[in-house]
């Protein structure tokens, strides 16, 4: 079990589907391939797209927080997306949600960030 | 059922053993028939005492051992994962919510606040250059004890 990571740009927004687990041995790679994208491409907003990630723990926030940094210090914004129940219970849990809106659907997520852009 | 059952295993301090030891607790859990959410808490928590054995104990170093034990008596599963690391210095501070003792590594300080969370019993022992154990517990009140 592993996890792969999809990466799709939509204008200035960067789409970041997370397919598999997210731990602390693979969170490399997120860390990588966002990193990479965030300051090669022309994207300003991520959207964390969690519809097919079976399982995170606190190594995985740890990743997110980061790449929440980086987009902040950028002037951006991040969201979250069709997040699992479990994922979800572990975002609460930590305050995760006070920083990165929820929504149902990458459409709605991708939507509000048209109107902040 | 009263019986009680154990298992225990030890592997190295890689990271990739950590899905390996959250799916075979899950796959030794079962048999008590938990639900779904249940089942997940486990995992987590397993990940989240393993990965601080490895990052923290072993500060990733890969020739470390991690033990993982666990033990159903009734409708109880208890969870034991030691190392022989470099042990906590301060168990208090590192059990407090999003403290790290390795920002550095972009640790979000929550481990032990979401193996609180989930788990009904939590246990720390620690000696500087000995070694962390824990010890958590979790009742489950499966689908099939409430059919009995």
């Amino acid at each position: 079990m592993s996890l792969q990571v999809e990466l799709e740009q939509h204008r200035n927004v960067l789409v970041v589907r997370l397919r598999g687990e997210l731990d602390h041995h693979t969170a490399d790679i997120v860390r990588f391939k966002m990193e990479d994208a965030i300051l090669r491409g022309r994207c300003d907003h991520v959207v964390l797209s969690l519809k097919e990630l079976q399982f995170m723990d606190s190594s995985g926030l740890g990743v997110i927080l980061g790449r929440y940094k980086l987009i902040k210090s950028r002037g951006g914004k991040m969201v979250v997306c069709d997040v699992q129940a479990s994922v979800k219970r572990l975002f609460e849990l930590s305050g995760l949600f006070k920083i990165l809106s929820l929504y149902e659907t990458e459409r709605s997520a991708l939507a509000s960030l048209e109107v902040v852009s | 059922m009263s019986e009680r059952n154990f298992m225990k295993l030890s592997f190295a301090s890689r990271s990739e053993n950590e899905s390996f030891a959250r799916v075979t607790v899950a796959a030794f859990v079962s048999q008590l028939d938990p639900t779904l959410e249940q089942l997940n808490d486990i995992k987590t928590v397993v990940s989240e005492a393993v990965t601080n054995a490895i990052i923290h104990g072993y500060e990733n170093e890969p020739d470390g051992v991690v033990t993982l034990e666990a033990e159903i008596e009734g409708d109880t599963v208890s969870i034991t994962v030691s190392d022989e690391g470099r042990g906590i210095e301060d168990i208090e501070l590192a059990r407090q919510p999003l403290f790290t003792s390795r920002p550095e590594l972009e640790r979000s300080g929550m481990g032990f606040t979401i193996i609180e969370n989930f788990m009904d019993e939590l246990e720390v022992t620690s000696e500087p250059s000995r070694g962390t154990r824990l010890r958590m517990k979790k009742r489950i009140e499966s689908k099939k004890a409430l059919y009995n």
